[in-house]
This record gives structure tokens, sequence and C-alpha cells, in this order.
């Protein structure tokens, strides 16, 4: 078989070529990078980098393999795939499957070989961008079409959380309380987190009706991560709004960013986002500060929420808002993710909260 | 919480001189710890008896105490200063050690004094192995079943219900000393016998055994309020049972999944909150790869090697951190100072791969077992970083400087011989996997033979098939793809040309041509995610470059890379005070170095720091990089001098002495010529490029003689030979002679006083620094000898003598900056032995006894500044002594005879300064860890050479009050009715009875002539070794020690801070 080769074009205008890896398949997508040194495979899963092509920050990757355990979702979520150097033969127990099969498997386009530093100092500096990236075999794609593929992206516009929602319901059961979790595109880690505590989750699809989860009679809400750009997802919102006067409600990530648009806040887009496992979050009511794992490129802005809520979570790197809750109602919020996969167990802390909230 | 205000005044403790399983890390701690600690405000004294440190500097501490590192001494210092907290945590065990006796002694208490940081419970919770395994049992994390034992038969117990291996480790040493794995109950006995007289407190914790599981250390840091943080994880290659220190270590970890990682990560902070840190931590786990299950090894509750490794590794000052907790700050009130812009509460994130190799000293210990295992041997450590796993582990190679090229530079007999160094490993087991995968063994075989993941075996591999691809290519290469390959693997320019038979030089050119060069990277903390401010570059061969060398006067300064024996913390000393004293002469200082426990190594003690192998190839390309306006070689010893040449034949400039005179005085054919021409006596002397002209020249100049290969490094290969026969054997067993390498033949000066000089030249004049004066006679290397200054037995037409000759030397060399020369002195005759044109090993000695930085004004001098401008033209008359002495490694180096030779054997210094030599010499032994008991019995057993002397040392010690014990001859020659006690040869109890049995305070052997690890006196020596008293060899130290004794009993010690000393000095200006 002909060595696979990559080339990665961004909306700048600067291309890399390197090795392919995984699937012969053009995509386009928001280039971003995460600074994890493991966790690819929770990272590659995570349905909140739907759109997106992702640069880890750590060069060498796919060192353990992948398993049949660390899925966040049944599928490879990005778009596209960026690495320094891919471990061709994986050295790990649960070890199941090459990166490279992987990638096959899901027809998602990876690149190696290429200067990831150089990259991630770009998005750094100019922001995050589309890129285009094409695996290919036989002649080199015509730099012009990638160029203008990544160009015609519009990330901000696109409702990912439309393409990556589960469409029904789905069930788990565990205690007696019960939880509605409107799946934005939910990490499994967040339900497993759930059920572990007792509470029968019932996950739902994000454009359901305000009443149709009251009728389900829940005892707390759950808003999901996701993707995307939260200003596009006002039907959440106004659901939101309905159920946070009746219910508790804890929102993670995306979700938080639903709470704040839902109580009339906004959001806006960070330069290059927060993707790592590593960032320090100050818990401002304990005073403690916790290592979290991050993955989003909006944050609410503190000055748009409204009186009746306060910032509770503060990033230490660049003091946005990470956390918040209403003065009186049982409805707090976290743009991290506790749930972890990838990164830190520091703040599973937020999953008790949630449950001796809803009693 | 903000600082807690009260704290005005703190003690710092360092950890001594250096010896195996304590090195320069603690340096690097302490030094940045003081000046964490003075940024806010709070003055620092510091007590060390390591003159060669950072933190003994007047710039680093606001008192300075270069005294022995004793609970007594400490006290007094503590009662004299009054500070408000003590640190313990920065002077490695030593200093841990110390702050637990001056608390369980009551002192801290009586004087009103807290312990800052980690408080003594933790201490004591992570230190004593019973009370540790308690506090994991009770919070639920996996401890190996063990038992502190205080006896053998505790011991005996525990195995009987356990199934061996079991590891034995002393509670409270360090660097497995004493430690061991014993596979039956007679090597349970032995060792715990053994171990018991290590320890502080004479426990030994027995432990189940996991070896073959994976090790895996964590960093962490926690402040008072309980944030915590990991700073790095670290995966060890040699699995357990192999010392972390002794292990080649990979960071961050490679084959750990999230979960593995995370698992880890979790229970590390839980058991730092369990043992309420306040500070850094090291803990270490055995994870079974196979299962999933682990097991908590072990917790360093103080900042360890581990800790300045993971500082290095990734830019997160660790001990800068940890002072500031101490002084009751939060990670999150903490900026980092690498970004300036975030806090200290963040984990680093890594975009590169750090790895660490040991550096051992079998080099110059060819009788020592080479096997590694749970005790450390290594003197030292070399770290390199690499985009992928195959070009780190080159560079570290590469750095190594253990005179091989690349991992296929290592003969080995047979795949039998390779297999055996993998399954039983030595220091060439990295050489021996490279070995047998080029025989074909599948590295999955070795991968279960050696325990090592077989990752990283695959590794390595890749390696071996991109050597045979450049092998293939031959002269081709620069027109292949596999040029670039080779690169980004880390194959040296010189390994290429070996392969495809050419020279390095060419393969230079014609890479360049091909326009593959080296980036540089910067290693920031956080993966290029925010700017850094700091630069702290390695190369990789990749895009983009980050080096942005600025259009302004700049210098390179050649570091020493890893401490080993011959080239140890003092020229990594030097090499910091040439970049100190480029910053105040406004140069820009870049560093280039490879040693990830020193000083040099800093983020801060350069304006830019290049962290790359010392090789010829890594350096150039760093100059061309860069283009400074000149390169400093004279401060890294043997390292950057021999880079000195091919540097200069590329046009580099070399600052301060010439490559001319760096070539004279290396080449011992041109120096004798030298010093013919200058009617300076040197001992007779000849040059043999074949075996048969070795003897006519030993016969012509007359036996003994020193005979040793051309181009040393500290006395490697040296030796006294005193007949044909031996130096027969010396010439077929120990060189190569050859046309290329000569072997010299100088006669030994015999009953001769040796003696040196440090000094500093400009273009007109030298200064000399002081004279050192050797308590052993001539023949034990400069480096092993206690030395003492100003001279005690030297009269002053002598010492003239040896200032005149020094003068008409350095002027002949061109020396511009530092000198060092050797003299033996028999009656009134002088010889010269050597003169080496750059900073000694005793240059930061002498700049602490006299307070003149002396490699400071040697760099400015090498700047064209002249001595005048600091005031430097006689001699500092110094009205007290300043002795220093040195330790030996035999304990951990099981097989080693304590004989001094002209080959070092030494790790480490002390020094030891009060109003009189016996008192400083008496203080310098205790700095280098000896007990001179004042009473007690003292064991004589001399050659028949010494024996004359042997009445009057036999009174001597009589007089002082000791109790005599003498082997027969010895016995005899003291004529008196000394107790005679039998050799071990003649039957029990003997003297290795006595010894081992507790009931000898000093043993007095001076050794026969010959190396032979059967004799009697071997025993003896050894027997002092393993029950850790005092064991001197020479007549002449034997004296030195009484003397010492004398002093101490008529006076008290002085307890002073240095500057109490230098400030007696008239007419120098201090710095």
């Amino acid at each position: 078989m002909p060595e696979k080769k990559a080339l990665l074009v961004l909306r700048d205008g600067s291309c890399f070529r390197g090795k392919g890896f995984g699937a012969e398949a053009v995509s386009e997508g928001e280039l971003v990078f995460n600074t994890s040194f493991c966790g690819y495979q929770e990272a590659l899963t995570d349905p909140s980098y739907a759109g997106q092509i992702l640069t880890l920050t750590y060069p060498l990757i796919g060192n353990y393999g992948v398993n049949s355990e660390d899925f966040e979702s049944g599928r490879i979520q990005v778009m596209g795939f960026v690495v320094r150097e891919v471990c061709g033969e994986p050295q790990h127990m649960k070890s199941k499957e090459k990166l490279d099969e992987f990638l096959t498997r899901f027809n998602i386009p990876g690149i190696s070989d290429v200067d990831t530093r150089m990259i991630v100092r770009r998005i750094r500096n100019a922001g995050v961008m589309p890129a285009c990236l094409s695996v290919y075999s036989g002649r080199e794609p015509d730099y012009g079409e990638l160029l203008d593929r990544a160009k015609g992206l519009d990330y901000s516009k696109i409702d990912f959380v439309e393409r990556v929602a589960s469409r029904e319901r789905k069930e788990y059961k565990a205690g007696g309380k019960k939880v509605a979790l409107i799946d934005c595109g939910v990490k499994m880690s967040i339900v497993r987190e759930l059920v572990e505590r007792d509470l029968s989750v019932v996950s739902v699809p994000p454009r359901i009706a305000a009443k149709e989860i009251l009728a389900m009679e829940p005892d707390g809400i759950v808003v999901s991560n996701g993707p995307g750009d939260p200003m596009l997802l006002t039907y959440l919102a106004k659901t939101v709004r309905e159920l946070a006067e009746r219910l508790p409600v804890f929102g993670i990530c995306l979700g938080h960013q639903v709470i704040a648009h839902a109580v009339g806040g906004r959001t806006f887009k960070l330069k290059f986002g927060h993707r790592g496992s590593n960032h320090p979050v100050k818990d401002l009511e304990s005073g403690r500060v916790y290592i979290t794992s991050q993955n989003h490129g909006y944050a609410v802005d503190e000055r748009s929420l409204p009186k009746e809520f306060i910032v509770t979570h503060r990033n230490c790197n660049d003091g946005t808002v990470e956390g918040m809750r209403h003065k009186e109602l049982p409805v707090f919020s976290v743009q991290y993710h506790p749930e972890a996969n990838p990164g830190p167990l520091d703040s599973k802390y937020f999953f008790d909260k949630f449950k001796k909230t809803i009693g | 919480m903000p600082r807690r205000k009260e704290l005005k005044k703190v003690l710092v403790i360092g950890s001594g001189p250096i010896v195996i399983g304590q090195a320069a890390e603690f340096d690097y701690s302490g030094s940045q710890a003081c000046t964490s600690l003075r940024e806010e405000g709070v003055e620092v004294v510091l007590v060390n008896s390591n003159p060669a440190t950072i933190q003994t500097d007047y710039e680093i501490a606001d008192v300075v105490y270069i005294e022995p590192l004793r609970p007594g001494v400490l006290a007094k210092i503590v009662e004299k200063e009054k500070p408000d907290g003590i640190i313990g945590t920065m002077g490695g065990q030593t200093g841990l050690n110390l702050t637990m006796q001056l608390y369980e002694r009551g002192f801290l208490k009586q004087f009103d004094v807290e312990v800052l940081g980690t408080g003594v419970d933790a201490i004591e919770t992570a230190s004593e192995r019973g009370k540790f395994s308690e506090l994991m049992n009770r919070i639920g994390e996996p401890a190996l079943d063990s038992v502190a034992a205080n006896s053998v038969e505790e011991a005996v117990g525990f195995a009987r219900t356990h199934s061996y291996p079991l590891i034995l480790r002393p509670a409270y040493t360090l660097g497995g000393t004493g430690g061991g794995v014993a596979r039956s109950e007679d090597e349970l006995v032995e060792r715990m016998k053994f171990g018991m007289r290590l320890s502080r407190i004479g426990q030994v914790l027995i432990e189940e055994s996991v070896i073959g599981w994976g090790e895996f250390e964590y960093e962490v840091m926690r402040d008072g309020r309980g944030n915590c943080i990991t700073i790095c994880n670290m995966e060890n290659i040699d699995p357990m049972g192999i010392h972390t220190g002794e292990s080649i270590v990979v960071a961050p970890s490679q084959t750990l999944s999230n979960d593995d990682h995370q698992m880890l990560r979790s229970a590390s902070l839980k058991i730092i909150n369990a043992l309420n840190i306040e500070g850094g931590c090291n803990i270490q786990f055995a994870l079974n790869q196979q299962t999933g299950e682990y097991y908590v090894i072990e917790v360093n509750p103080r900042l360890s090697r581990s800790s300045a490794l993971a500082s290095k590794a990734t830019g997160y000052p660790i001990a800068r951190v940890a002072a500031k907790i101490a002084l009751g700050y939060t990670l999150d009130e903490i900026p980092n100072a690498i970004t300036k812009k975030t806090p200290a509460s963040f984990e680093p994130a890594l975009d590169y791969v750090v790895v660490k190799i040991p550096r051992w000293p079998f080099d110059k210990m060819p009788e020592a077992d080479r096997r590694i295992g749970t005790q450390m041997k290594s003197t030292g450590e070399v770290m390199a970083i690499g985009r992928n796993f195959e070009e780190a582990l080159q560079k570290a190679v590469r750095s190594w400087e253990v005179k091989k090229s690349s991992l296929a530079d290592c003969r080995f007999k047979d795949l039998k011989e390779i297999l055996e160094h993998i399954e039983k490993p030595t220091d060439l087991r990295l050489f021996a996997i490279y070995a047998a995968l080029k025989h074909g063994v599948k590295p999955e075989r070795i991968a279960e033979l050696s325990g090592i993941n077989p990752w990283f075996i695959r590794k390595i591999r890749n390696i071996c098939e991109m050597e045979e691809e450049i092998r293939k290519a031959g002269k081709g290469i620069y027109k292949d793809e596999v040029l670039a390959e080779a690169k980004k693997y880390g194959f040296s320019d010189r390994q290429i040309a070996e392969l495809i038979g050419s020279r390095e030089i060419e393969v230079r050119r014609g890479r360049k041509a091909a326009g593959i060069k080296p980036v540089y990277k910067i290693v920031d903390t956080c993966a290029a995610e925010f700017e850094a401010s700091t630069p702290y570059y390695y190369s990789t061969y990749e895009q983009e470059d980050e080096a942005n060398p600025q259009g302004v006067r700049k210098v390179i300064v050649i570091g020493a890379g890893p401490i080993r024996i011959g080239q140890g913390i003092e020229f990594d000393y030097c090499c910091c005070h040439a970049s100190f004293a480029l910053r105040e002469e406004k140069v820009q200082s870049i560093m280039i170095n490879n040693n990830p426990e020193t000083v040099s190594t800093d983020f801060d003690a350069s304006d830019k720091l290049y962290f790359e192998p010392l090789a010829f190839e890594d350096v150039m390309n760093v100059i061309e990089r860069e283009e400074p306006d000149g390169v400093i070689v004279q401060f890294g010893g043997q390292t950057s001098i021999n880079l000195a040449m091919p540097l200069a034949e590329q046009g580099v400039r070399i600052l301060g002495t010439g490559v001319e005179g760096i070539d004279i005085a290396e080449d011992r054919e041109r120096f004798r010529k030298l010093l013919k021409e200058l009617e300076i006596p040197q001992p007779r002397n000849g040059t043999a490029r074949s075996f048969e002209v070795a003897f006519e020249v030993a016969e012509r100049i007359g036996y003994p003689v020193v005979v040793r290969p051309s181009y040393v490094i500290a006395g490697r290969g040296m030796q006294i030979v005193y007949n044909a026969e031996e130096l027969n054997r010396y010439i077929h067993e120990a060189v190569d002679v050859s046309e290329k390498r000569p072997v010299l033949i100088d006669k030994y000066v015999e009953d001769a006083i040796e003696c040196e000089i440090d000094g500093i030249s400009d273009r007109k004049r030298l200064f000399i620094g002081g004279m050192m004066e050797h308590v052993e006679k001539a023949g034990v290397h400069s480096g092993d000898a206690s030395c003492v200054t100003p001279p005690v037995k030297l009269s002053r037409k002598i010492q003239k003598k040896i200032v005149g000759y020094s003068r008409r030397i350095s002027s002949a060399l061109n020396n511009i900056g530092a000198i060092n020369i050797q003299f033996a002195v028999q009656g009134e005759r002088v010889f010269v032995l050597e003169a080496n044109p750059r900073a000694s090993r005793t240059v930061p000695y002498l700049s602490k006894a006299t307070g003149i930085p002396l490699a400071k004004i040697a760099t400015k001098i090498a700047l064209g500044h002249e001595l005048g401008e600091y005031g430097l033209l006689d001699t500092p008359k110094l009205p007290y002594y300043a002795v220093k002495s040195v330790v030996f490694p035999f304990l951990k180096l099981p097989g080693t005879d304590f004989v001094l030779g002209p080959e070092m054997k030494s790790t480490g210094e002390s020094m030891g300064i009060d109003r009189d030599f016996g008192r400083a010499y008496y203080k310098a032994l205790l700095g280098a860890n000896l007990d001179v008991y004042t009473k007690g019995r003292i064991a004589l057993s001399l050659r028949p050479e010494d024996r004359k002397h042997a009445r009057k040392l036999a009174e001597r010690f009589r007089s002082l009050g000791f109790e005599l014990v003498a082997t027969e001859g010895t016995a005899k020659a003291i004529g008196d009715s000394a107790e005679v006690v039998k050799k071990v040869s003649e039957g029990e109890p003997n003297i290795r009875t006595e010894i081992l049995g507790g009931r000898i305070s000093l043993v007095v052997n001076t050794p026969k002539k010959g190396k032979d690890s059967l004799t009697d006196g071997f025993k003896i020596r050894r027997s002092a070794i393993e029950a850790n008293i005092p064991c001197i060899t020479s007549i002449e130290a034997a004296f030195g020690i009484a003397e010492a004794i004398e002093c101490v009993k008529r006076n008290e010690l002085t307890i002073e801070p240095l500057r109490y000393y230098t400030s007696k000095i008239k007419g120098v200006r201090h710095a």
C-alpha cells in the first residue's frame, strides 16, 4: 500500500504537508488545539468537537491504542486530526485498535509529521480559524481548492448541536430520582456520573418543548455539553428559561452558556478557546483552586448576567467565568468538565451538589 | 492567604557534599528557594558544608555559614541567628533529617523556631515506613504489605509469612543506601544487619516485592489551603527493582492511558492531602500494566532529585513555588515565572519528550559491581529534550560523555553476554538492548527479559532500523529523504559519518547544503498556549524556529555536563559565575548544558538557556544560530576545554586563554618542552608510543613511575607502578598504546608535599587567589586529597618559588582568565606536575575561603578587563584556615576499595573554616559526613614503610585519651603493649569483627601497593566503610586527624558566618 500523504490548509493561506493516516478523505473544520498529553480517544469521540479539526500539542499520540471503553459517544466526532507523530505499534492491555485503523473506520482524515507547535502558535496568535485537511495517496490535491473550502466554512453559523444531539429519548435506569438530560451532544461520562449517583437519566433531544419535559415529571434538569456557538440555540434557551423557574437545573459547558442566554446574558467567542486538562479554576465560594478539564470556544460575558446570578467559579489564567448560580433558585452551571475524560477528576463535587439539590 | 508578615528571618539547610543519591539538585533547589524567599523581603540564613554551591554565595543568602551539617552545629546557629522559621525540605534527606533531629531534641521549641512548609508530622509519617503504611491503609490507597523491623528477629518473622524476594529499605537513608533485595533468609539477615547500622533510627522496612512492575512518579505540590497540583508525571523505563535514580526516565509518561494517568494522579492528590504536605512532594507508584493494579511505593515529603528533573523537564520552578508556599502564599497567588501572566496553580503541559539517563562512575571504578538495582550507584544524570522519543534518547546518549558516540558504540562478546546485561541489568543495558535488536532479537523478547515496556524497545528498534537505512543510503544520503528522517530521529552528524564512511565535518557541510538545519523550540510550561517570557530552548528538526537571537553583545558559556567523578558540581558553579559576570557586564549570557540537576540550567541563571548535548555538532549549531561575540570554555572542565579546538577551527572566537595555550598545557610533550625552556623542574618523564619504549622510558626515569594515557580527565587510567612487572600488567590491561594514543610516564616524586595554586591572569599579571597544600602526600589525586589554605608546612621560601614558577608558566601560556598549577615539593625542590589553563575544581572552595569570586573575575578578565580594576595584586593573607575535605562513594559501590591514588574517586567536597588548622580540618571531616569521635578505640594497621611512624602516631592518639588496637606488625612497631588484634585471615575474633561490632571508632590503615581485594587490608577498609566509621589511609592524614582532635579537645569550634572570616582579610575588595 502506498504511503498516505496529507495536506492541511488554513484560512490564512498557510499550509502544512505531512504524512496521512486514517481515511483518505477531505474535510474542513475549525482548527483548534488541546494540550492534554493523553486522553485522545475521549477527545476524538467528544461531540463538542463536532465541526472542528483537532490538533494535539503533545507530539506522541496513539501510544496506548484505542480501547472499547473510553468512548464519549458512539463515533469519532472531530472532522480531522492533527498530530506530530502517530504510534503504529500501540501497547496497552486494553488496546483493541490502532489510531490509524480507528480513524479509517469512521472515515476521518488525520495528518502527522507536521510541526504542530507551529500550528498551535499560529492559532494562539491569530485565533482559531477554519482549515481544510486532505489525506490522499496519489497526486497532491489542489491547494486553492482546499483553501476555498477552508474559507467557505463559517463555523459560528452552523448549528452543530443539530448534527450530534440524539433525536430520541434514551433511558438509563438507576435509583428513584429522575433527571431529564437535555442532550446537545452529551459526553457519556456525564451520564455515567449521574447514574453512578443512583440517578435515573432520561436523555431528550434539545428541540423538545419545556412542557414535554415537565410532563415527564423529572426531579431535575441537566443541560449537557455540545458543539458550536450557543447563540444559535435560541430554541433551547427558551426551553431552559421555562424549566429553570420550576426545577433544579445544572448546566455543563454548552449547557452553562445556554443557561446564560436563557436568563438574558450573552456569550462571546474566545480567541483560541480553552482546551486541555490543566486549566486552574478557582471556586470563589470555597477559595479552592481546581485543575480542570476544559473544552470550550465560547465564554459567558459576566457583565451581561442578570443581578440574580453570581459568578461562582473563575478561570485563574484569564479571569473568565467558569461557573455561576442563581441567588435563590437551584440553578447552577459550570463551564468546564467535572465529568473529566480526558482530564482530572478533581471537580466531581458538582454532581454531588446536583444530586443534593434535587434531594 | 497572603504572605505571613511575621516571618522575617528564615534558616535554610543545604545538603552538604555531593554523594551518590544526593547531588547538585539540592544546590539548585536551595538556591532557588533562597532567591524566592529574599524576593519577599525575608532575611535568609543558609548553612551548608559544601563550598561548591551557588546557595553559599553572598548573592543568594544574606548570612552564609559553611559549617558541618550536624545537629549540634545547627543548634548553635539557631541560637545565634534566632530565625523565625526553618526550611529543611530543600536540603535533601540531610536537610530533612537535621530538621527532625533539631525538633526531637527540643531546640526548635527552645528557640521558638517554626518548621515552615511541610511540617514534622508529615515528614515523620512519610519517612517512617510503619506510619506510612498505616496512613495508606486508612485512606484506602494500596501499599505493599510491609513491616518496619527494628531487629533481625522481626524481619525473619515477617519473612515467614511472606514470600521472597523481599525488599529492604533502611528508614531515613538516601538513595536507597543499605537497601536491597533479599532472596533468602541468609540474605535477609545479612542485609538487615547492614541496613540497621545505616538507618538513623536503626529501622529497616521489609516489604513485599513488585519487581518488574512499571514504575511511575508524580511530582505534586500543595499549599496551606489544600490546593493541589501535579507538576508532571514521569515513567521509569526500567521497571520496579531498579531505583528511580538508576532508571532511565521519560517525561511525561508514554504508556499510560487517560484513565491510568488520572487514577495515579488522583491517588497522588489524595496522599498529599492526607499527609498535609505544604510544598513539593514526590510519590512513586508501581503499576502492573497487565492487570491495572497499583501500589503506592514511596513518598518523599521534600524536594528531590525527581523534582529537580521535573522542574527542568517542564520549566516549572518547583523550589521557588515551594518556598513561597512555606511563607503562606497559596498557589493561585504566586505568578508563573515563565509566562508571567498566568498563576502557578496550573499543571504544566509538555509538547516534547524528555529523557533522563543516570551517569554511573564505573569508568572510574572498574572493580565495582556494575549491576544496578535498588541502591543508587550513579553520581549524576543527563537530560535531553526532543519532539520524539528516539531524538530525545539519542541526544541524551550524546550528552552522556561515556566515550560512546551512539547506542551502537559498545562491544559485547556474544549474544549471551548481551542478554545477560539485559536480564541482570548493568549500566550497559541500553547498549545491550540495541545490540540485541541488531542481532535480530524481537522487541517482545527483550521486553520479557528486561521487564521494560515493549513500547520503549520498539522505539529503540526504530533507531536500529534507521541506522540500517543510513548505511544503505551511503554517500548519496544528501539527495535522499533519509538524512532528514535521520536527523529527526536524533542521529548526529558524527554517527551518520561513521555509517556512511565520511567525516563529521563533511556530513555537516552536506547537510547544511541540503538545507537541513535544526530549529529551536521553547520550553514554556504550557505547550505554546501562552506566550513565554523565559527563553529556555531545545533543538529539534522541524519547521518553525523560535530562537529569536537578539543583535546585542553576547557570549556563550559552555557547561560541564553531568556530575561525575572528576567533574563535579564545582564546574557548574564556575559556569554559573561566568553567566552572572556576563550579566553584570551587560553582556547577554547564553548557557549550553545538559545537566538537569544544576543551577546552570535554572531558567533564570542565564539570559538564555539551550538545553543541549555538549557535543561539537550541537554546540556549533547554537553558535551558528546565535552568532555570539565569543565563547567561554574555561569553566566547564574537560567537557568544554575539549571543544575549544574544534570550535576554534570553525573560526569561533574563544574568550580567555587561546587554543594554543590550552594545547601546550594539555599536550604533555609540548608542556615538557615549555618547562625546559622556562628552566622549571618537572618530574623526569617521557612519552611512549609502544610497549617497548614504555619499558625503556620507565627504566631511564627510574621506578616508581606514574603512567597515564594522554589527554586525561581526573586521573582516569592513571596509576603508580613500582616495577617492570607492574608496568607490564598496567600497559596490557589498562590502556591502548599506539602512535595516536601515547602513554605518558612520569617519575613519581616520593615523600613529597603536593600543593596547587588557583589564579587569574590578565594580559600582564598573574593574581594567585591562594595556595593550597595537600594533607595527603603527593600521589593522591588532587581531587581526592584534603587540602588547606594557607599552607601549614611549606616554608616562605618554597611558597615564593611556587609563585615565581606560576607567573612564568601563566605568562608563557598567554593565559587569560583562570589557571590552576599543581606542584610537588620534595625538600627544597619544587616540581611542576601540571598546569591547567582553566578553572579547576578548587575554584569554588578558594573563592569561599577568600571571599573573592574568582570565576566571576576570570570571566571579566576574559572580556577584556584588568586585574587592577578589582584591586587584586597579592595573594590575600588569611588570618584563619580553610580546609577542603572529600567524600568517597565506597559504601554505595560494593567491591570497591578505599585506596587513594592518582585515579580520582571522590564524589564531593566539604569545607571547614576556623581559627586553626586542627579545627578547620575537623570541621571539614564532619562536613564530609565522617563521624570523628574524640574518644574510643582506634585500630591501627600500617604497611611496613609507614611503621617507622607507628610509635609517634600511637603516642599522639594515646595522649588524646584513645585506646589502641593494632595488627601484629604494627603493634610490634609501636613497641609497647599495644593490644594486638587478628587480621581477618588469622581467624576470629579479628579486626573486622571488632569494627563491625561497633567497638572501633576510627581505623588507620595504610594500604600496601597493588590492588587486591583478597588482602587483609582490603577487608579492614571495607569493614570500616560498612560500619560507617572513618578510615584513614595515609599516615599524613592520620597525624592530621590527631591534630584536629587535639584542637577540638582544647577549644570549642568557632561557629561564625563566612563573612566573619573573609572580612578579616585586608586589602581585598569583596564581592
